[in-house]
């Protein structure tokens, strides 16, 4: 609860450091707070919050990873705590910490040290809270009762089960809620849908389809909805690797449905799924997505250089799942992901990647930097703009 | 070591809100600073006491001000006393320990209370006053609370750590250094039900339907644009103070309101001539 609330806060932009974050850890060992969620709520806020102009974020932040709690439906918070996988904390520090406190940590004796300590408050803090504890007492209906830490829970590659509901739930409460920030959406879908029509058309003639505009302009509510039939058979034929499994879920289906919706209109169109970064293996169907594993090699093979290559993802992630063999979150890649982007990029180089984090944020994550190279630029926001700028990009 | 174990949950004459509790608690519970900050008038400066109060503690209080420097809260060697005292031959002259004024903080690190209970609360007033380094100078001391008296080298260290509760008005950002160290509670403006039961702590005896109606001006007169000084909860009390010696009817404040003329005794709200004028202005028209 408190290491996601701790790093939802610097996803906020609100500058909690760790050394608040043990002050925390340490209040909540002293029972500082009796017993009352709300009470805990204070404590946090006045530890992690030094500026009331930032108040108001703490709240989002909180309801965000209190709400959370409550959704994961049938896990209760101990389990959902007890499976932090170190390596995954360690890869978010590696991306939120700044080089002061990772000195810190390193004078501290490390993260090994540092997991240490923490498995040892937390479990002073269980052993505390043994006996008729509403915190622990009431799992699942209090947030709180997360601190019935299991302090051998921080561990490394459990069973792949837990490990994975471990890391989609975190990835889930990563990012603050980006909804009112990310510009496609609802509203200017229709224009979106039509500057992708424009782009699988081309390449062929058209000539006016008077039945099919009427129709179209009546069904859009009189918006004028210009239909042209195609010459020749439509020539475009894209290939979509989605980014599936993180908070940015909601703004990646966005863009599924536009190419579904113009489906029709390309040649063909192809989706594969994939998590944070390529690696050696996708997926088709998102809901047997470790069943039904496809190898990336396979996919290369299949479709010839003049498909269009899309990339949709927020490119967020820790740079060892760009760089390092063995850095992806979910399972063990032989290769680094750098490589298998690279492949990719060489096996059909008109491509683009469309990334639903607003563009003024693409700075302060140096993944988005690493992969906005890898593409030699051809990074573009999910935004009607973008979308016609990587649009044009890929003819 | 803490200084006590009690637990601060408001006083007789203090309303304190859930979440100021508990930021009081986390601070004397892990001896790190609170600090407090807040419009003027909306209790910073009395916290401090009222937390000494409820623990049993005596309150040592440093005002800063704009030259006010670390080292006085430390301690100053009084070179001018020495100096005369040497050319009139005072016996105590050679020993330098009788120059130095012990500060604030030293105080505080010393002080056994009157009650027999070991530690104080130590207040450092409106710590934005001082210079912009001033926080970042007391940061080692306030984190070990020791410190070293060069010219005798004695060490001054506190074997029980004080309740240490700093207040800024916001005129300077404080050092993020400083800042990590502390607990932070922001005091919002009292809302109108939490201003009544401070109120009722002052003037135990106030009337409800004067109370109603005093509050329903107050908080309209602070939504008047421009005013230089927008009146707080010190104003209130004074305010309603006067209102309730000078058995002011609620009936005359109604009218006011109602034929839009100043509330009666209004310049106990609004101290500033030019916001009096002002406000003069906008219930003529
Ligand atoms: N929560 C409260 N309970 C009781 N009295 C209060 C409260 N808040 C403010 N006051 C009263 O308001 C006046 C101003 O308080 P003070 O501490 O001087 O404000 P500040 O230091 O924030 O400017 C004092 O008379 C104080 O007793
Ligand atoms: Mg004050």
């Amino acid at each position: 609860m408190f290491l996601r609330l701790f790093f939802g806060l610097r996803e906020a932009g609100v500058p909690a450091s760790l050394l608040e974050l043990l002050t925390l850890i340490e209040a909540m060992a002293q029972r500082v707070p009796a017993f009352s969620v709300d009470d805990a709520y204070h404590l946090a806020r006045a530890t992690l919050v030094k500026d009331e102009r930032h108040l108001d974020r703490f709240d989002r932040v909180f309801a965000q990873v209190y709400q959370g709690l409550g959704e994961a439906a049938g896990e209760t918070p101990e389990e959902i705590l007890a499976d932090i996988p170190e390596a995954w904390l360690r890869k978010l520090a590696e991306k939120h910490l700044s080089e002061e406190e990772k000195a810190r940590i390193e004078a501290l004796g490390g993260w090994e040290e540092l997991m240490e300590t923490l498995k040892k408050r937390l479990a002073e803090q269980q052993g505390r809270h043994q006996g008729g504890n509403k915190w622990i007492g009431t799992a699942g209906t209090s947030p709180f009762g997360a601190y019935g830490y299991n302090p051998e829970g921080i561990r490394i590659g459990q069973h792949e089960s837990r490990h994975r509901r471990a890391v989609k739930v975190w990835d889930k409460r990563e990012f603050k809620n980006l909804d009112d920030t990310v510009e496609l959406g609802t509203r200017n879908v229709k224009v979106a849908l039509r500057r992708l029509r424009r782009f699988a058309r081309t390449g062929a003639a058209t000539e006016l389809d008077l039945d099919g505009t009427i129709r179209a302009t009546a069904h859009n509510g009189g918006l004028l909805d210009l239909k042209m039939v195609p010459e020749r058979h439509n020539a475009v034929k894209v290939l979509l690797f989605l980014d599936v499994g993180g908070s940015m879920d909601d703004h990646i289906r966005t863009c599924e449905e536009l190419f579904s919706a113009v489906r029709g209109e390309f040649k063909h169109l192809e989706y594969y799924y994939f998590h944070n970064c390529l690696y050696e293996f996708v997926w088709r169907d998102n809901k047997r997505r470790h069943t039904e594993r496809i190898p990336t090699h396979e996919v290369l093979r299949t479709y010839p250089a003049d498909y269009k290559l899309i990339f949709v993802g927020d490119a967020s992630m820790s740079p060892y799942e760009i760089v390092y063999p063995g850095g992806a979150v979910e399972h063990w890649n032989r290769e680094p992901g750098e490589a298998w982007l690279r492949r990719a990029l060489d096996t059909w180089p008109r491509a683009v990647w469309l990334n639903p984090v607003p563009e003024r944020y693409w700075g302060y994550t140096p993944s988005i930097g690493m992969i906005g190279k890898i593409t030699e630029g051809r990074m573009f926001p999910l935004t009607l703009s973008g979308l016609d700028q990587a649009m044009r990009a890929l003819l | 070591m803490s200084a006590t174990e009690a637990r601060f949950s408001g006083t007789a004459t203090y309303i304190a809100t859930e979440d100021l509790k508990v930021a009081v608690n986390a601070a004397v519970t892990l001896s790190r600073p609170l600090l407090v900050k807040g419009e003027p008038g909306t209790g910073k400066t009395v916290l401090a006491r009222e937390v000494a109060d409820s623990l049993g503690l005596d309150l040592i209080s440093w005002h800063i001000k704009s030259t006010t420097k670390a080292q006085h809260g430390l301690y100053e060697y009084d070179a001018v006393s020495r100096l005369r005292d040497s050319q009139l031959g005072e016996p105590g002259v050679k020993e330098i320990g009788n120059y130095i004024r012990p500060g604030r903080l030293w105080d505080a690190f010393t002080h056994v209370s009157g009650s027999g209970k070991a530690g104080c609360v130590l207040l450092i007033d409106e710590i934005d006053k001082a210079d912009i380094e001033f926080p970042n100078d007391l940061l080692l001391e306030l984190d070990r609370m020791e410190f070293h008296v060069h010219e005798t080298g004695q060490t001054v260290r506190a074997e029980t750590r004080p309740v240490v509760i700093i207040t800024s008005n916001n005129e300077k950002e404080l050092p993020d250094a400083f800042l990590r160290r502390c607990f932070f509670h922001y005091i919002r403006f009292p809302d109108v039900e939490t201003m009544r039961a401070i109120i009722e702590v002052h003037h135990p005896g106030v009337k409800d339907d004067l109370l109603a109606e005093a509050l329903g001006l107050f908080y309209g007169l602070r939504e008047v644009p421009g005013l230089k000084k927008r009146p707080s909860t010190s104003e209130l009390l004074d305010w309603i103070r006067l209102l309730m010696a000078d058995q002011v009817p609620p009936s005359a404040l109604k009218a006011s309101r109602e034929e839009g003329r100043l509330p009666p005794l209004s310049g106990a709200l609004l101290k500033n001539e030019q916001d009096l004028q002002q406000l003069d202005r906008l219930a003529r028209r």
